[in-house]
């Protein structure tokens, strides 16, 4: 009940504030299990990729989010693992467990994922280089779809240290899956993965 | 016997008047449905119906579509009382600046001025017109806005387009806030022997404008042949303004009894409200153009943007309420 209605509250004031409205620029919206990866420039980011998918392709995806944040505060921890039904990851890299494996734990059990290759924000209209994550994600999983997203006015609204967002339509643009070759490099696979958000700008 | 009719109509108390506009308003909606959806039939029960009659008729049925939830919207502020009619405006005045500024280059400097326009000046705007405070009103955004605005954007120490960023915002703001708002703002108008009528005058207004919009694109659709403004927005016709704006004189003229006004009077208001229209119609679409953009944005199917359908509002609603507040307040 009471997830429900925070559900609700969140999806109207997103729309209210940053519109979040979805174009399917190279693909239809699918039920097929899917990686969302998209360009990290705020707070927003999250939310707005998953306010933009239509309702029932939402109810079986799960943003990825940092433990140290969202893991901290009884608050935050609602919203993130009851609301979003996020999976939450250890963003320092520790020699002892695979900061990876919620993520693979999340596919193998059929959900879709929400991910930022950067790892961090920058309040920039093009993203940075991506890390090795996705890669080895997309190794484990080929056949996971890879839909590439922009996010386009987000850097403006909330950037990095801001208080108060400034109200700018966000249009949120899926791009066509990202096919997997089995004999890419790692190297070769990411830049062809930014190369295929930029594409959408 | 037209005496009769009018003499009726004048006599009606204020909330009779307003039901019987509604009505009206939703007699001709359910005709331009009724046409929208005849013609589309038509057109499908032909061999090979061109593209282009079914993207019109698919527009035409869209903006009709549309029509009808905005008198919905519109209606239901109204019966809320004036509290209901502000609010609604100051949404109204919030996503036109939101579509505004999504078109207009900022820069991280300019975070905060904007960031304040949206959430202290549009609420602190709309309270003045609530509790009837027409001074502070008229100057807000003009003097205290337009100072201070760019006083905060500098302190970010940016200087890199300063004047271009400083303007933009606030045109944005003057348009989207204070030139919206004067519409609503007729219901604080003190208007002689009018008194607890205001929202039929808002009402009227409102007919017109976008009554005038309508029946432009009517006629230039019907009639339409000599472009006006090819550059600057391409739908505009000769034949469109000169037969749209004359009928809507005419409307305007048989609807002076929800007016202070006498029917020419009305007549001439609404010529007035007509023209202010047409010219804002024109500059906010080569400001779009300007912009880098075909529509402000897409949140009324079929019409664009919040602005698309506003425009002419914005340009209509400072005018005719300063000519009210001369001529008809003591």
């Amino acid at each position: 009940m009471l997830v429900n209605i925070t559900r609700l509250a969140m999806i109207v004031l997103v729309r209210l504030l940053v519109g979040a409205h979805p174009r399917w620029v190279g693909a239809e919206p699918s039920f097929a299990q899917s990686i969302y990866f998209t360009n990290h420039t705020s707070h927003l980011d999250t939310l707005a990729l998953w306010v933009a998918l239509p309702a029932d392709i939402r109810a079986k995806t799960r943003p990825v989010a940092a433990k140290d944040y969202w893991g901290r505060g009884k608050i935050k921890q609602f919203i993130a693992l009851k609301v979003l039904n996020a999976v939450l990851i250890e963003r320092e890299v520790s020699r002892h467990r695979d900061p990876l494996a919620p993520l693979l734990a999340a596919l193998a059990a059929g959900d879709s994922l929400i991910l930022f290759p950067e790892g961090t924000r920058k309040a920039q209209a093009e993203p940075s280089d991506f890390k090795g994550g996705l890669y080895h994600l997309a190794e484990a999983f080929p056949q996971v779809k890879l839909i590439p997203v922009y996010l386009d006015t987000l850097h403006r609204s909330m950037p990095k240290g801001s208080y108060l967002p400034v109200p700018l339509i966000c249009t949120v643009r899926f791009g066509a899956t990202l096919l997997w070759h089995a004999d890419e490099h790692k190297k070769a696979f990411l830049t062809r993965a930014r190369a295929a958000i930029l594409h959408l700008i | 016997m037209l005496t009769q009719l009018a003499n009726t109509l004048e006599a009606l108390d204020p909330t009779h008047k307003f039901y019987w506009l509604i009505g009206a308003v939703a007699a001709l909606l359910l005709i331009a449905s009724i046409v929208g959806w005849v013609l589309k039939h038509r057109l499908l029960a032909k061999n090979n119906p061109s593209e282009k009659s079914l993207k019109l008729i698919n527009n035409l049925i869209s903006r009709v579509n549309a029509w009808w939830v905005m008198v919905a919207i519109l209606v239901i502020a109204f019966l809320a009382g004036k509290l209901g009619t502000i609010i609604l405006f100051g949404f109204i005045s919030y996503f036109a600046l939101r579509e505004f500024m999504t078109l207009t280059p900022t820069r991280a400097g300019d975070h905060r001025t904007l960031s304040l326009a949206f959430f202290l000046l549009i609420p602190l705007h709309y309270y003045l017109i609530y509790t009837d405070w027409y001074g502070l009103f008229s100057v807000l955004i003009p003097v205290y806005a337009f100072l201070l605005m760019p006083s905060i954007s500098v302190l970010a120490h940016d200087t890199e387009h300063f004047l271009e960023r400083a303007a933009k915002i606030q045109w944005g703001v003057m348009v989207a806030i204070y030139c919206i708002s004067h519409a609503p703002a007729l219901l604080l108008l003190p208007i002689t022997n009018f008194e607890g009528r205001n929202t039929l005058l808002l009402f009227y207004f409102l007919l017109i404008v976008q009554l005038s919009d309508v029946l432009q694109y009517v006629f230039g659709n019907l009639f339409g042949k000599t472009k006006v403004a090819p550059i600057v927005s391409p739908n505009k016709t000769l034949e469109g303004l000169i037969g749209g704006g004359l009928s809507t004189i005419l409307v305007g003229a048989g609807l002076w009894w929800i007016t202070p006004f006498t029917a020419l009077q009305s007549a001439g208001m609404a010529a007035i409200i007509v023209t202010m229209g047409f010219l804002g119609g024109l500059v906010m679409s080569a400001i779009k153009r300007s912009l880098g953009a075909k529509d402000w944005g897409n949140m009324i199917e079929g019409h664009g943007g919040m602005l698309d359908r506003m425009d002419s509002v914005s340009f209509a609603a400072p005018v005719f309420f300063h000519l009210v507040r001369y001529y008809f307040t003591p």
